[in-house]
């Protein structure tokens, strides 16, 4: 039963919510008539909205409690969705009906449809990189938008300035990028949590001022213009067949990153990320090289955004300093929490969702900010893991060696 | 024992936390095969004496000398980094426990092995033969200390689900995965029950027997001395007394230290 305590704990909180948003909500100064309009049925409104709010939250969270209570007792069974995850027999049918699906998916859809696909699937591509970065090795980077500026701008300035083709800058920019998260993660990688967040910002931040406003070398806030898509050997395409080439080269980068990052995570480097990730000191003591794990980790993540960049760079044939604000950081941070830190097929299911939803609800998408910040809170609060909770590897023994080592994903 | 060479030599080692001497002017040495254990009341600064060896501490002076017995090396190892001590041989573990939690028996294990193994990214993505090998040998030699420590039926369990005596045992574990000559416990009994306990010391001696030598801080006075060859005994940051089990057992100091002033001895 809802306990009376938490109605009068409730009310206390619409009230003092009403109060708070008093002055913009209710008071209206009309500065041309010169009056002031109180509009109290906003109040109202408000009291009432947040009272139900919060009713809700707390009913959702004695649920929750409830439940925890009793999986304490039994056998704790996984969620379909994990199970399917750890099933060879299920995942890689699924996964080949996927890669099916994304191949035919430009014959099957029109030319608008595998434009926004493709931007879909370049968000799933840094998502994974950062994944490297926040989700297995616990680096909470808020700059990352900084490298994926320049993977861009490498394309559009070596295009621009040395003619340089897109299929030559591609490993180019991300190497950059690679360079620059070196450059840049030696000094910062000794801060830890709150600290490497905000100098991460704050980074990122930097780049995109010194792009707006270096105007010699990124041509400012104006940005760069006729960047040409990608070639294909040499032949010149219709616009509709430019982007389905793009798409493909996306699809294969995806196909490629999901395959280099599933092989890190299950390798010697990997498991060092995810010790260094859980504790520190344990894991200097045990030998690891805190110092060049992270760093390697930093760049790597840094290395896909720079890749991205370029494609990006050539996807919209133009850049500019708008592109890279800290709102791209925020979604790509979104994305890595929503589907689940550390967790290949969360963070996928995380990009398609966050991309997809908001450009199928256009009505919606003015509200983006705050439905990222609401859908965050509400996952930390229910199900802090993400959509898919990263799965430990499975090893099976007979006498003394390994007879299988069980893949998580 | 006593012509065995010395493996640790610590001299006039002194922290201070601002006014606090954690440790004041300490000297120890530790032979190679030895078991010896150094205890102390509470806060008598055991602990950051390990912190000050293993490198989490810079000490406020003095000055520490690790020699590897299997080649004669020896290393001052003020100033040098955590990781790099335990890579020259010297291994510890943690009195608040500090495992992985969320990863499997298994991976602590494996952890320790990391720093005598290679691959990196290239190995990592490309899987070629070497790194194959070696992961191979990671995961069997991993299995084969879990084994050892008697907890092989666990593997994939996550460590946090452990029982808090088999944690004390993972860290052991993890710990001799680093190769280590010289092996430092920070009170490995704490909360164990007496078979628990019991299984613990038979580790130990299991553990001296292949060769590794121990420094051990413990409060189980029943283990300490049953177990050690030598034992020092610390009090308010400075070393009051060492010796055999029965030459510190008699000890006016010791006996002072752990009862009190008011008590006749
Ligand atoms: N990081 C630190 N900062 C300040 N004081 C510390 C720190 N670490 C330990 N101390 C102090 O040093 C003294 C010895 O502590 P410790 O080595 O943990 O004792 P023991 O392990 O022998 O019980 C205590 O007084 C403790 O408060
Ligand atoms: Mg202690």
């Amino acid at each position: 039963m809802f306990p009376v305590k938490e109605l009068k704990r409730s009310a206390l909180t619409s009230l003092w919510f009403a109060f708070l948003t008093f002055p913009i909500m209710v008071v209206k100064v009309d500065p041309i008539e010169r009056v002031v309009s109180w509009r109290w049925d906003n109040m109202f409104f408000i009291a009432f909205g947040s009272f139900v709010f919060s009713i809700l939250a707390k009913v959702f969270i004695i649920q929750k409690e409830r439940r925890a209570s009793k999986k304490k007792q039994k056998t704790i069974s996984e969620p379909l969705v994990q199970r399917i995850v750890r099933e060879p027999r299920f995942l890689y049918p699924l996964a080949l009906a996927c890669f099916i699906f994304g191949i035919s998916f430009p014959f099957l859809f029109s030319t608008y449809q595998t434009n926004i696909m493709t931007t879909a699937l370049m968000y799933v591509v840094l998502g994974l990189g950062l994944n490297i970065v926040v989700g297995v090795a616990g680096l909470l980077d808020l700059g990352y938008v900084a490298f994926y500026a320049v993977g861009a701008y490498s394309y559009a300035l070596l295009n621009y300035n040395f003619d340089m083709g897109f299929w030559t800058v591609l490993p180019i920019g991300g190497l950059l990028a690679a360079l620059l998260g070196i450059i840049l993660g030696f000094p910062v990688l000794r801060l830890r949590g709150d600290y490497l967040a905000i100098v991460t910002l704050g980074f990122g931040e930097i780049i995109r001022l010194v792009l707006e406003n270096w105007n010699d070398f990124s041509q400012g806030p104006s940005g760069i213009a006729n960047i040409p898509r990608p070639s294909f050997f040499g032949m010149d395409m219709t616009f509709a067949g430019g982007i389905t080439y793009i798409y493909y080269i996306i699809l294969v980068l995806v196909v490629l990153t999901i395959f280099v990052v599933n092989r890190l995570q299950n390798s010697r480097l990997g498991r060092a990320w995810l010790a260094l990730r859980e504790d520190e000191i344990a894991c200097e003591a045990m030998g690891i090289d805190k110092t060049k794990t992270k760093l390697i980790a930093f760049s790597l993540g840094a290395f896909w955004a720079g890749f991205v960049g370029v494609i990006f760079a050539a996807k919209t044939t133009f850049v500019n300093p708008a592109s890279f604000t800290f709102l791209e950081s925020a979604i790509i941070l979104s994305i890595v929490v929503l589907g689940g830190m550390g967790s290949i097929i969360g963070v996928v299911i995380g990009a398609l969702i966050l991309i997809l939803l908001p450009e199928y609800l256009r009505a919606l998408s003015e509200y983006r900010m705050l439905a990222f910040g609401a859908i965050l809170v509400v996952m930390m609060v229910f199900k802090p893991g993400g959509i898919i909770s990263n799965v430990r590897r499975n090893y099976k023994f007979k006498g003394l060696s390994v007879v299988e080592g069980k893949n998580n994903e | 024992m006593s012509d065995s060479p010395i493996i640790l030599k610590v001299e006039g080692l002194s922290k201070y936390f601002g006014g606090i001497k954690a440790i004041d002017n300490v000297d120890i040495d530790i032979r190679q095969g030895e078991i010896v254990a150094l205890i102390g009341p509470n806060g008598a600064g055991k602990t950051t004496f390990f912190n000050c060896l293993t490198g989490i501490y810079t000490p406020t002076a003095g000055d520490i000398y690790l020699s590897d017995p299997r080649n004669g090396k020896t290393t001052r190892l003020n100033g040098k980094k955590p990781n790099k001590i335990t890579e020259i041989g010297m291994a510890r573990t943690f009195q608040n426990i500090r495992l992985f939690p969320t990863m499997s028996v298994l991976e602590n294990v494996m952890i320790g092995r990391h720093c005598r193994t290679k691959a990196l990214i290239f190995g990592a993505v490309f899987r070629n033969k070497a790194t194959r090998i070696e992961e191979t040998q990671i995961i069997e030699r991993s299995y084969e200390l879990l084994k050892k420590i008697g907890l092989h039926r666990q593997v994939n369990e996550e460590a946090r689900n452990l029982s808090y005596g088999a944690q004390r045992r993972l860290e052991i574990g993890r710990a001799l995965a680093t190769d280590p000559f010289l092996l430092l416990l920070d009170e490995p009994a704490a909360g164990m029950n007496p078979k628990e306990t019991e299984a613990l010391v038979a580790l130990i001696r299991e553990i001296c027997a292949e060769g590794h030598s121990i420094l051990l801080i413990e409060h189980d006075m029943k283990l300490v001395m049953s177990l050690s060859d030598r034992i020092f005994v610390m009090d308010y940051g400075k070393k009051i007394a060492q010796g055999t089990p029965e030459e510190v057992r008699e000890n006016p100091a010791v006996i002072k230290a752990y009862l009190g002033e008011d008590v006749d001895a």
